[in-house]
This record gives structure tokens, C-alpha cells and sequence, in this order.
């Protein structure tokens, strides 16, 4: 293994787990309200294609992005129209938004196939930096959209521990009967986080499109989604250990295609089980750990809030 | 304003002030059901008001939609006299109401602080700061609690604290309280009297829901007592009248008593438990070195305070929780691993405290809940004969007096009491050698806490040892012919009932074995 393929390989880890962080940090706000969606993949698709044709029309790769991050939240938006405003089962709507996201993306990209992307989100200038070996390649050569993760991650961490509303958000995904109470309002707070989440999918999706692989094909998100949200329990609804789980699975993902070039002899389909292992995993631990503690997972998680329900 | 009781002046005739609280002639309808059917209340600013009345006589209703939480359908709500229409908790608390619900409302998650500064804070929580504000609230008010601790570490009488501390931090200036007694012992109902107490002369306006009238006459100044959704009596003043009275107002003209059954000769021991140790949900002892024997023809009571391990005790011995060490026999037989349906076959009868739940299956119909156990009995070949089965329930239901629709629909929209006549009619329809009956008439009308108690009573002259687990110490002393206590997982005391002091038997509930106490909480008899 020489050490520029080692470079190679913390890129593609840093890359793919800013990708999925910015998935898990959306749907960790999400289900710290209280909202499980299931629907990341489908958000994540919806991005992907909105960013990819906004760019193709457009030319800016900025506006492109804000464009998918509007398409990802309009569609947890209706996540949240069904679950918060309708009282839906929260994971049956999860699972119809990633066939319909997954659909709708592949009918609204069908034109795109193939062709260059009108745009791309380019790295940032990080001036003499960007020549340090080893540093400069993995940590200051990356897309734009890493840096944002990065910025999401300290952001989210703040609003949710430091902040009135991070305190009315996570106690609605622990108590909605008590955040109502207390005056705050739990359908506006779920709609808010649900938004939210489907917005930073939204980001990973265009990620995909604008700066990892700039093109469009069907099936480009691949299974991430359905990462993120194992990487949410993983992660034990903590920014912080969420960012270590994505580094974690993105160098599963990063290996994945580097595996046979470093000459080991290990099935690259079972090293993408990995992530899903290892948050099963997690998951005995936090149930053995909450023997004689709460478990980390939202109280009121997946459950539909009716204040006059007796 | 028709209603006789509701004086016409609105005007406190010694200060001149409005009342704190007037709600005038609320309705409130749940599918089903009339919650409130023309209530009233008015309530003296400054002054401790119990609202009294029967499970199901309307009163948490009421609150609720004192506290913005439910809207009434009609009627009205004046606080200091300004009409109010709350849309949500958030407008009440505007207007100075908070509420104390009976299930707290508190993220367990949170610190004691967090869960006082989500009603009001600023934008960005130093957590510090908070927390030494909500000390310093604490300690004006008497309330000892340590703000920086997380709430699920903490007992039911420090919750209760914390959730009058919420209303303190904003200012409410009008207290609801919907049965904060139900969850502590004599000593801390003691103590919350005298903060209640403390804040009325503080200048609040406190609203005490009970139905334990030794409360009402131990420390506040009004009461109203609600019967069947409606007024029956307005801010009666507490120094006129006595227990007598508001027992009668409370359950109607003619009480129904259950009287102590007479005296029985008790036979061999059908159940024994050794040594019983087991851990609760948490990990932690629940059961801890449990003795106990029931025999046949004796009604064994126990008494505690919620959590020393009752439901763990009733649980083991049904078979569906796992014991540590200790032994459980039934009728003279080791049945410590037996499973749950072994048990059933020496004759055992469990009715647990759970009934919707471990009881009942709520969606499924009236004639599944009735053979969940004897299915096996009704069945033509590999199949479940319906027909039988129908019978069968017909059976049960006519001779336990189970009102219901049609026995195919689901037995989720029974009432309560006719929810726990099955149950215990399932139970007991094969004359079971053993009965542990676990809360069986908590939450039932009159009526039905009469009619479940009768069935325990026949049961016993049925020859059948019972155990029966209840937090309504009036019941415990009227049915048990031994009346043990339980208090941090095993027996600390027994009394007999027909002797036994009730603060002494208070005293022993909250773990002091010293029969010398001063505090008796109850003079006056509830009974």
C-alpha cells in the first residue's frame, strides 16, 4: 500500500462521512423532536436530482444546492403533513417517502442521464494549506459541502444543548404531552425539525450530484440513506459521536472499491454489511446500558401527539 | 346563572376582589361520554379550594380545562373576573394558571433545571445560571430538591416538586393540583399541606383535586364537591361542614359501604412465599427478602406506598417475572418456575393491577378476552369453536353482571368497571384456590368497587386464600383479616385491621418501625 493510495483512502473517508453525516445530522433532529423518518434515502434522491437539473439550467452550483435543500425539506415537509398534522404511523410515511423519492427522482431526472453536469461545487481555497501533505489532500481539498457539515454539526449541537428551543425540540421528542404543557407548540416544533432534516438530506443528496460523482443516474444515493439513519442510532442521538460513527462508515464505504487495489482478499458486499453489524451492536449495548438508566433514544419517538387524546 | 348553589355576587364580600377562579357552567363531551355536565366553581383568591368528588365525577375534566389543556363546548372561565377562552396550556399559564397533572408532566431525561426552565428562559440557556436560579426558587418556597440531578433519578414526592416548582417559575399566581396526594406517603401529603398552605398565604390561589376527604378538612379552606359531571356543592366553607357531609354529596344520596365481612375460620396454607428476591425493571431490588403465607379462607391485605415492590411481589407469584431467589408455592407445591399457565392449572386467579394491558387485550372482542385462558377447552379438532366459546362468554358475562354490546365487538369502548368485572370474572369463574388481585377497584365507580370487593368476599367463604394488593388503605382495613406492609421490597409490619391505628400503620409505610410517632395525619376518619 503506498502512501498516496493511503491519502486516497482518508479522502474518501473524510468525503463519504461528511455525506452521511449531513444525512444522520437531518435525521437526528428530526427524531430528537420525536419524528422517525424513514425517508432519508428518498430526500436524499430528491436533492440529488433537484441539485443536478438546477444546475444544468442555471450554472451555479450554489443556487443548485439551495434548490435541493428546498427539495429535500419539501418532502419531509410532507412527512411531517402526514405524521404531525394527520397522526400517520410514522413509519409506514417514512417508507412510502423513500419509493416515492426514489421514483419521482428518476422520473424528473430522466432527461439528465448521461449528461455533464451543468455545474459543481468546487473546493475551498485554503491557500498554502491545501500543500501540506497529508493534511492538505484530506482535510482542506474537500468539497465546500464538508465544510458545512462540519459548520451543521457545531450548529446543531448548539440549538439543541444551548439554546430555549433546542431545550423545547428535545423535550418534544421526549415528552410531547410536557413540551405542550410548558407552552411550546409540538406540532410546530416537529413540522420545524422534520423540515430541517429533509433540508440537510436534501444537501447530502445534491453532495452526490454536485461534488462526488457530478453526474445524475438512477439509484445514485445506493443504500446511504438507509446508513444515516442507522448512523442516528449509532451515534446515540449525539452529534458528536454521530461524526465519529460517519467517519467510521464512510471508511467502510471508502474501502469498499479500494479493498481488491490494496490486494486483500475480503468480499467488498460483506464489508458494506458493516455499518449495519455495528449499529446492531450498538443497539444490545444501549438496551443492556438501560437496564438501570434511560435509553438514549427519544422517549416519545415515532409517537403521534393528540392533546385531547384520554 | 339557574344553578342554586352558585351565589349570585361574583365580589368577595370582605376584600371586594373578584374571585381568582370562576368557571361557569362547563360541558365538556368525550365520545361516549359527558365529562362535564354543567359544572361551576368559584374559588377566593388567596385561598386553599378542594375540589372533591368520586373517580369519574369530572373533576380532572374540569381542571383541564381550567389549564387550557381540554376546551370546554360551553361555559365559561373567569380569572380575577376577565373572561378567558384558553385555546392551549400556554394561554392559562399566560393568564397565571398552572397546573400540577396527575401524571407529571417532566421529561425524565432532563435535569430537574431543564425541565423548570422549558416553560420559560432565555434564548440561550447558561446552565449554570439556571440552575442556581431554580435553587434559589426552591429554597424560597420549601421546596428541597437539587436542581442539577436528572428527574428519573428522583422519587414521586421530589417530581411533584419539581412540577410545582415549573408553575413558581412562572409566576403562577393560581395553583390546580389534580390528586398530588395519590403518590406520596402520609408524611410528604403532610408537607405538601403545609407549602400548599404556605403559598396561599403567599397571596396564590391554590385548587387541591382530592377525593381523600381527612385532606380536604385537614388544610383547606373551601371545597366543591362535583357528582356525575355537575356541581353538587359550591365553596362550601371547610370549618362548617364535616367528613360525613362531603362523603354524602360526594357519592349521592345513599352511600354504598361495604361492610366487614364477619369473622371465618382459616384453613391450610395455599400460598407461601420464602425468601423472595427479585429485580425491578431498573436492575435494582424490588423484591427483597420477601415472606408471606395466605390461607384458605383468609383475605390477605397489603399496604404501601407505590413502588416497595407490590407489583413485583404480585408479578412473581403470577409467574411472569423472573425471581432471583426465594421460593413461591401454591398449594403446598413448589411452583417458584412454573409458568404462567401451570399456575393457572393449580388454580391460581391473577388480576393484575394492569388490566388493560396484562389483563385485556383491548382490541380484541369481548368473547376472546373471556377464553384468553381456556381457549384450549372450547376447540373441535385443530379449531377454535366459536360457538362454545359465545356460550361460554354468555355464561361469564351474565353471571359476573358485565354490561356489554355485542360480545363480538372489541372490549376497548367498556367502561372501566365492567372492564375489571370480566377480568375478575374470568378469573374467578372456576373457583380458584388462590386469588392475588392486584388495585383491583382502583379507578372504579362506587358500584363497581362494591361489586369487585363482594366477589373477593365470596371467594374467601369460598374457601380461596386471597391475596389483595391496594393503595386504598379504607379498603385494606374494611376486607383483610391480616393486613400486612410492605415497604422497600419486603414485609416490615403486620397489623390487624380491626385494631390497627391508621397513622401507625402510616408510619410503617414509609419504613419507621416505631410506633411512637407524633404525626398522625388523620384525625378526622375518612370513613
Amino acid at each position: 500500500m503506498t502512501e498516496a493510495s493511503l491519502v486516497g483512502l482518508l479522502e474518501a473517508t473524510v468525503s463519504f462521512g461528511a455525506l452521511l453525516y449531513l444525512a444522520a445530522l437531518g435525521e437526528m433532529v428530526a427524531e430528537k423532536a420525536g419524528i422517525l423518518n424513514l425517508g432519508v434515502e428518498g430526500m436524499m434522491a430528491m436533492g440529488a436530482v433537484t441539485g443536478f437539473v438546477v444546475a444544468l439550467h442555471s450554472g451555479d452550483p450554489w443556487v443548485a444546492l439551495l434548490a435541493a435543500v428546498a427539495a429535500g425539506a419539501a418532502v419531509g415537509l410532507l412527512h411531517g403533513f402526514f405524521t404531525v398534522v394527520l397522526g400517520a404511523e410514522q413509519v409506514v410515511s417514512g417508507l412510502s417517502l423513500t419509493i416515492l423519492g426514489l421514483g419521482l427522482s428518476a422520473y424528473l431526472g430522466r432527461g439528465s442521464v448521461g449528461r455533464p453536469a451543468g455545474a459543481e461545487l468546487v473546493g475551498v481555497d485554503w491557500g498554502p494549506l491545501t500543500d501540506l501533505p497529508w493534511a492538505g489532500p484530506v482535510l482542506f481539498g474537500q468539497s465546500p459541502l464538508v465544510y458545512l457539515a462540519v459548520v451543521a454539526g457545531f450548529a446543531t449541537w448548539f440549538v439543541l444543548w444551548r439554546t430555549r428551543l433546542g431545550l423545547a425540540v428535545r423535550a418534544a421528542g421526549e415528552s410531547a404531552s410536557t413540551a405542550d404543557a410548558a407552552g411550546h407548540s409540538v406540532a410546530g416544533i416537529r413540522l420545524a425539525a422534520v423540515a430541517v432534516g429533509g433540508g440537510l438530506a436534501g444537501a447530502a443528496g445534491a453532495y452526490l450530484t454536485l461534488s462526488l460523482t457530478p453526474q445524475w443516474v438512477e439509484g445514485v444515493v445506493a443504500g446511504r440513506g438507509w446508513i444515516a439513519v442507522a448512523l442516528v442510532i449509532f451515534g446515540a442521538w449525539r452529534p458528536g459521536r454521530v461524526a465519529i460513527g460517519a467517519l467510521l462508515f464512510g471508511l467502510t464505504l471508502a474501502l469498499k472499491t479500494r479493498l481488491q487495489t490494496f490486494g486483500v482478499d475480503f468480499s467488498p458486499i460483506l464489508l458494506s454489511m458493516l455499518p449495519y453489524l455495528l449499529t446492531v451492536g450498538v443497539l444490545v449495548v444501549i438496551s443492556i446500558r438501560s437496564r438501570n438508566r434511560p435509553s438514549p433514544s427519544p422517549a416519545a419517538l415515532g409517537i403521534a401527539y393528540r392533546r385531547e387524546e384520554r | 346563572m339557574t344553578d342554586p348553589h352558585i351565589p349570585t355576587s361574583p365580589v368577595d364580600a370582605t376584600t371586594g376582589n373578584p374571585p381568582a377562579v370562576e368557571m361557569l357552567d362547563v360541558w365538556k363531551r368525550f365520545p361516549g361520554v359527558v365529562a362535564n355536565a354543567g359544572a361551576n366553581l368559584r374559588v377566593r383568591r388567596g385561598s386553599v379550594h378542594a375540589v372533591l368528588g368520586e373517580n369519574g365525577a369530572g373533576k380532572s375534566t374540569l381542571m383541564n380545562v381550567l389549564s387550557g389543556v381540554y376546551r370546554a363546548d360551553e361555559g365559561e372561565v373567569r380569572i380575577d373576573g376577565t373572561p378567558y377562552h384558553f385555546r392551549t396550556p400556554a394561554d392559562a399559564l399566560d393568564a397565571g394558571v398552572g397546573m400540577v397533572h396527575q401524571e407529571f408532566r417532566l421529561v425524565p431525561s432532563f435535569t430537574v433545571a431543564e425541565n423548570v426552565a422549558l416553560g420559560a428562559c432565555d434564548r440561550i440557556v447558561r446552565r449554570s445560571a439556571v440552575e442556581s436560579a431554580v435553587g434559589a426558587l426552591a429554597d424560597r418556597f420549601g421546596l428541597a430538591t437539587e436542581p442539577d440531578r436528572p428527574v428519573w433519578q428522583l422519587s414521586m414526592g421530589e417530581r411533584q416538586r419539581v412540577e410545582i416548582l415549573k408553575a413558581l417559575w412562572r409566576d403562577a399566581r393560581i395553583l390546580v393540583l389534580d390528586e398530588p396526594t395519590a403518590v406520596l406517603t402520609p408524611g410528604e401529603a403532610d408537607e405538601l399541606g403545609a407549602v400548599l398552605r404556605h403559598m396561599a398565604d403567599d397571596g396564590r390561589t391554590v385548587v387541591f383535586i382530592s377525593h381523600k376527604l381527612h385532606e380536604v378538612t385537614g388544610f383547606c379552606d373551601e371545597a366543591t364537591v362535583l357528582r356525575g359531571g355537575r356541581t353538587v356543592a359550591a365553596s362550601l366553607f371547610v370549618a362548617d361542614t364535616d367528613a360525613t357531609e362531603l362523603a354524602s354529596l360526594m357519592v349521592g344520596a345513599s352511600p354504598v359501604v361495604t361492610e366487614r365481612p364477619p369473622a371465618r375460620e382459616v384453613g391450610e396454607v395455599l400460598l407461601e412465599v420464602q425468601d423472595l428476591r427479585c429485580p425491578d425493571d431498573r436492575g435494582l431490588a424490588a423484591l427483597d427478602g420477601l415472606n408471606l403465607t395466605v390461607r384458605s379462607g383468609e383475605i390477605v391485605g397489603i399496604a404501601g406506598v407505590a413502588g416497595n415492590g407490590q407489583r413485583e411481589m404480585a408479578q412473581t407469584i403470577a409467574g411472569l417475572r423472573p425471581v432471583e431467589s426465594g421460593s413461591v408455592q401454591l398449594c403446598g407445591e413448589d411452583r417458584t418456575d412454573a409458568t404462567p399457565r401451570q399456575r393457572f392449572a393449580d388454580g391460581l386467579g391473577y388480576i393484575p393491577e394492569d388490566r388493560l394491558g396484562v389483563g385485556l387485550a383491548p382490541r380484541l372482542s369481548v368473547t376472546d378476552n373471556a377464553v384468553l385462558r381456556t381457549y384450549g377447552r372450547h376447540r373441535r379438532g385443530p379449531f377454535l369453536d366459536a360457538a362454545g366459546a359465545t356460550d361460554y362468554c354468555h355464561d361469564l358475562v351474565d353471571r359476573f353482571g358485565v354490561r356489554t354490546g355485542p360480545l363480538e365487538e372489541p372490549i376497548a369502548g367498556l367502561s372501566g368497571g365492567n372492564l375489571q368485572r370480566l377480568l375478575v370474572g374470568r378469573e374467578l369463574v372456576d373457583g380458584p384456590r388462590v386469588v392475588v388481585a392486584a388495585q383491583p377497584t382502583r379507578g372504579l365507580d362506587v358500584q363497581g368497587v362494591k361489586a369487585i370487593q363482594d366477589l373477593l368476599v365470596s371467594e374467601r367463604e369460598a374457601g380461596a386464600a386471597v391475596l389483595l394488593v391496594s393503595e386504598d388503605l379504607d379498603e385494606l382495613l374494611t376486607l383483610a383479616d391480616r393486613l400486612l406492609v410492605m415497604h422497600a421490597g419486603r414485609i416490615v409490619a403486620e397489623f390487624d385491621p380491626t385494631t390497627a391505628e391508621r397513622y401507625v400503620i402510616g408510619e410503617a409505610m414509609i419504613g419507621h418501625s416505631s410506633s411512637a410517632s407524633l404525626a398522625s395525619s388523620d384525625q378526622g376518619s375518612s370513613r
